[in-house]
């Protein structure tokens, strides 16, 4: 019994000890990121390992999603004969939720899971501290400029996963299944909100970008310095990410959509 | 050195692919093209009935969208929503005898202000109150009515 409650004490406090580090992490991060201003070829290094190489996965998967809502919604929709409205709603979908959030998911499994078994093996390998030796702050050179960039990369990848689900739906509404294209337009961009759709849209995508990106960083980080610790540290980061971004999803959507 | 090159010119290439496909999602997907609604002028109207109607809905004339409702309150003294309206700068030629009616796009649709301008030569300025109005058609009170009145034609 007693056992039971101290091995129950020792979780909750290596649990909040965790949290503790996540968030020194996270200020030694953004006080990092700053100084990257003298160094940009470190941050166009990590968007290019971070957000270029995931562009295939986010344009391919975009275009599905967006064939698929377009697939589906139309046979809903057209019991209603409201299949007019197909465009709408495709783009509030993809727009307000799925760019941001699919986009999030596929980010940690392609790009935060990368990051983390990258540093966890910086780590394991004895390079980070090597760093601290020569006095580079291996934050600065190293977390920082990974962090930054996934920053950066996330609305953009949203951005263009949200565009080319649209792009899929029209395709499908109004090339296959013969929806007027005027209306899928039109309708479109009367129901459609700057503020209050496209831009809640990028605020989520930026917030799930840090979130997906620290979780990452942290991670790698904070790994145990040996092979199956880098592979638990990969398969936390994709699990708490994405845990992350769907209970932030909806935290988000009360906040923005839910109260009046 | 060619390797960095090639890394910057695809970072390039992808940052400026994201900022374009935000761009053709603000002007393609949603209403950033009928900016303008906001230096318009303020225009008030008192109505029964607005059922429906929300802010942001669009104020139309002859079927063109000249403006969006920006505020709807209630009245205490007369129990009459008030709905405000922003009405783009460039159509300032409304008559002050103009009239307002809640209307419905379709038999389902979203719910909207149509204004149908009368034949007085003052205009309405900023601020201004548009007297003649007419509410929602509540589709319950209509279907209500029509069973009453099937019903007395009936007796007879």
């Amino acid at each position: 019994m007693l056992g039971w409650l101290q091995q129950l004490g020792h979780r909750g406090l290596s649990f909040f000890e965790r949290l503790g580090r996540g968030h020194l992490l996270l200020l030694a991060l953004l006080r990092g990121v700053p100084p990257l201003v003298l160094r940009p070829l470190l941050v166009v290094q990590q968007v290019y390992a971070i957000g270029v190489l995931s562009l295939l996965i986010i344009v391919v998967s975009g275009t599905f999603v967006g064939m698929v809502l377009g697939l589906q919604l139309y046979n809903t929709l057209v019991d209603f004969g409201a299949e007019a409205s197909l465009g709408p709603v495709i783009a509030l979908t993809l727009v307000r939720e799925l760019g941001p959030v699919v986009t999030a998911l596929l980010f940690a499994g392609r790009a935060g899971s990368a990051l983390t078994a990258e540093i966890g093996l910086m780590k394991a390998t004895e390079q980070l501290s090597g760093m601290e030796m020569m006095a580079v702050d291996p934050v600065r050179r190293v977390l920082a400029p990974r962090f930054l960039g996934g920053v950066i990369a996330m609305p953009l990848l949203a951005a263009i996963f949200s565009l080319v689900g649209v792009y899929g739906g029209y395709f499908v509404g109004v090339g296959l299944l013969g929806v007027d294209e005027g209306s899928y337009w039109s309708q479109m961009q009367s129901l459609v909100d700057f503020d209050d759709d496209l831009m809640n849209g990028v605020i989520k995508s930026v917030v799930f970008g840090v979130v997906v990106t620290w979780i990452a960083v942290f991670e790698g980080n904070d790994a145990v310095p040996t092979s199956e610790g880098v592979s638990r540290a990969t398969t936390r980061t994709v699990v708490h990410s994405s845990l992350a971004v769907l209970g932030l999803d909806f935290v988000l959507t009360a906040l923005m959509f839910g109260v009046d | 050195m060619m390797q960095a090159r090639i890394v910057e010119i695809w970072v390039g290439v992808f940052v400026a692919a994201g900022l374009a496909a935000l761009f053709m999602l603000a002007m393609q997907v949603s209403n950033l093209t009928v900016v303008g609604d906001d230096k318009g002028y303020t225009i008030k109207a008192r109505f029964e009935n607005v059922s429906g109607l929300k802010v942001r809905s669009p104020v139309t004339v002859a079927g063109v969208r000249v403006g969006r409702v920006t505020a709807i309150d209630f009245d205490t003294q007369s129990f009459q929503a008030v709905v405000s309206m922003s009405i783009g700068s460039n159509y300032d030629q409304l008559p002050v005898d103009t009239s307002a009616s809640v209307l419905t796009s379709g038999l389902v649709g979203e719910k909207y202000i149509g204004l149908d301008p009368g034949g007085d030569m003052d205009v309405l300025k900023d601020g201004g109150e548009i007297t003649l109005t007419q509410s929602t058609l509540v589709l319950e009170q209509m279907i209500g009515k029509f069973l009453f009145d099937k019903a007395e034609s009936g007796k007879e």
